[in-house]
């Protein structure tokens, strides 16, 4: 009996290996391997690949450009992440009420399917200094005569920063929507009327009810936004090109720039420590959805 | 008595809650209708309106969305006498296909492999598949170049294509919908003497497409928009794919660019409509885990 359960142990262990070969033997190649590389590299000199101990990282952690990256990285996740899941939260409660939701859902997630380049020349038409929002702040200012005419130029000042935290949720509201709204149809009714019959109104019934059981979700929503924020370098690279106004120089602009000018000692330095924050950051999504089974 | 008031009470609170989602919905769309009634807008009225820009001075750009002489001169321009735009434009349609077809060869088997024999050690090395999903490109480029540089691949569309086939993140999507097959399925025909072969492709394709699908679909959307990777591992720009080439226009030729926005929407619009439910249980998937 119990050679039998180890032939189908062993033949088990064959076919997963079959199946799982040839992409593993890509992934190794292409990504493992390489990575490793990186991380000699990251101990070595650029161009002669002399050993030179830990100085690479010295050097960046002193390079201007890489901390202001790191800062505006850190500050634009820091800003865009609680407004995202909070905005997605809304809308999703919101449908959740509804019957039939499905199209309104389409309209929030259609942003996700066009390409970047295609809305970046609508960008620059709002938030240019004689644009559409300074036309429409303007109209306002003189219908209720409290200022005059708006001429911010959004995309050399400051205000870039929120150029880009505007474009990122008006691109990813939509996924947030769809799996807050997973998450709170997945909570039996029965629970909600339960508490209802208890006489728990509308407030106790989110408070101690709804929001409990979405800390699944809420875990999920962040870390999954906190990766997609990474993507808002497409933005900010075809609005502002390769060396935008300082608020909006992100970690991805360096790394291109260090690519195009063939710092690889510095970009393999930074790669390892930014892959090591994101590790680590990984590993807490995996530990706290393991505990949420 | 107070029913009735509940009743209209809760009517009116579900009327204001979809005006208040009206709002941004129609913000989310405008963009769209911008690129729409721009690419059909006369070349002169255009100019008109965005005078502005050129004459660096006084006054705001101004927009109709009823252009007062509409025309399809730009969609005849673009199409007909713009060959370079053709070239990019299948450029484009080819990474896209050779990318979604090699991932569903490579990656399908792979997400079958953890599905269908989970053995010791697959568990860890599906939380380290799961990792290099997250990464984003920056991390892994420098590594990526080191080894498309020694098989001498930078500067061709193997350079693009070959790493994205081995993108865990579809291998991560299809697991989803393979996991949603009751196992003792595949007991009872192992027990009826079908090979696990057979298995995969007549039970675990057909019964765990919708994984897959939502796997193609993102995927579509991912690299119809492709950029930081042609950005750094394409040179020549005739290898470029189409999301490179739109910013590449002034504001001179602004009708004409919303023109080749909107052929470049297209494509992207047909898939989203076509596969929206795929689209949405994609997302669920990429937030679940086993």
């Amino acid at each position: 009996m119990i050679k039998k359960g180890q032939k189908i142990y062993h033949n088990r262990r064959v076919y997963f290996l079959l199946f799982l070969l040839p992409s593993f033997a890509g992934v190794t190649l292409f990504v493992l391997l390489p990575f490793l590389d990186v991380v000699k590299r990251s101990f070595q000199t650029a161009v002669t690949g002399e050993f030179r101990g830990l100085k690479n990282y010295g050097v960046i952690f002193q390079n201007q450009a890489f901390v202001l990256a790191v800062k505006n990285t850190a500050r634009f996740t820091v800003v865009c992440i609680p407004l995202l899941v909070l905005a997605g939260l809304l809308v999703a409660f919101t449908l959740s009420g509804f019957r039939n939701a499905s199209l309104i859902k389409s309209v929030y997630l259609f942003p996700l399917a066009m390409p970047t380049a295609t809305i970046v020349l609508v960008w620059k038409m709002v938030f240019y200094r004689q644009g559409f929002l300074n036309l429409f702040l303007t109209k306002i200012g003189e219908f209720t005569g409290l200022w005059g005419s708006v001429t911010t130029d959004y995309l050399g000042t400051e205000a870039s920063f929120w150029v880009l935290v505007a474009s990122y949720l008006w691109k990813n509201t939509g996924y947030t929507v769809v799996l807050w709204l997973a998450g709170i149809l997945a909570i039996p009714v029965e629970f909600i009327e339960a508490a209802r019959v208890d006489g728990a109104g509308r407030w106790k019934c989110i408070r101690y009810i709804i929001l409990p059981n979405l800390k699944g979700s809420f875990y999920t929503i962040v870390i999954l936004s906190f990766l997609n924020s990474f993507k808002i370098y497409r933005e900010a690279y075809l609005v502002a090109g390769s060396y935008p106004q300082e608020n909006i120089y992100l970690l991805q602009h360096l790394f291109n720039n260090w690519f195009v000018n063939l710092e690889f000692d510095k970009m393999a330095a930074a790669a390892v420590c930014v892959g090591a924050v994101l590790f680590v950051a990984i590993m807490a999504l995996q530990r706290i959805w393991d505990k949420a089974e | 008595m107070l029913q009735v008031k509940k009743k209209i009470d809760g009517a009116v609170r579900k009327y204001l809650a979809a005006g208040a989602l009206l709002v941004p919905a129609v913000l989310i769309c405008l963009p769209v209708l911008l690129i729409l009634t721009g690419s059909v807008m006369d070349s002169l009225e255009m100019k008109q309106y965005l005078l502005p820009v050129f004459r660096e001075g006084e006054g705001y750009i101004r927009w109709k969305l009823m252009p007062d002489y509409p025309t399809f001169e730009h969609y005849g321009r673009l199409l007909f006498k713009t060959p370079s735009f053709f070239v990019l434009f299948w450029n484009s349609v080819k990474l896209v296909i050779c990318i979604l077809a090699g991932q569903l060869l490579v990656g399908v088997p792979a997400a079958w492999a953890f599905a269908a024999y989970p053995v010791r050690g697959s568990r860890a090395l599906f939380a380290l598949y799961v990792v290099l999903m997250l990464l984003p490109f920056q991390v892994t480029m420098l590594s990526s170049y080191l080894v498309l540089d020694r098989l001498a691949l930078m500067n061709t569309h193997a350079a693009i294509i070959l790493p994205a086939v081995f993108s865990t993140f579809p291998i991560f999507l299809s697991y989803g919908g393979f996991r949603a097959i009751p196992p003792q399925l595949f007991e009872a025909a192992r027990i009826d003497g079908a090979g696990e072969m057979r298995i995969f492709l007549t039970m675990g394709l057909p019964l765990g497409k919708s994984g897959l699908l939502s796997a193609m679909v993102l995927g579509f959307l991912e690299y119809w928009n492709l950029m930081e990777q042609p950005l750094a591992f394409l040179e020549d720009k005739a290898l470029w794919p189409l999301s490179l080439y739109l910013p590449e226009i002034s504001w001179l030729q602004a009708g004409f660019a919303l023109c080749a926005s909107f052929v470049t929407l297209i494509p992207a619009a047909f898939v989203f409509v076509l596969g929206q439910d795929y689209l949405e249980q994609g997302i669920v998937y990429s937030g679940l885990k086993e």
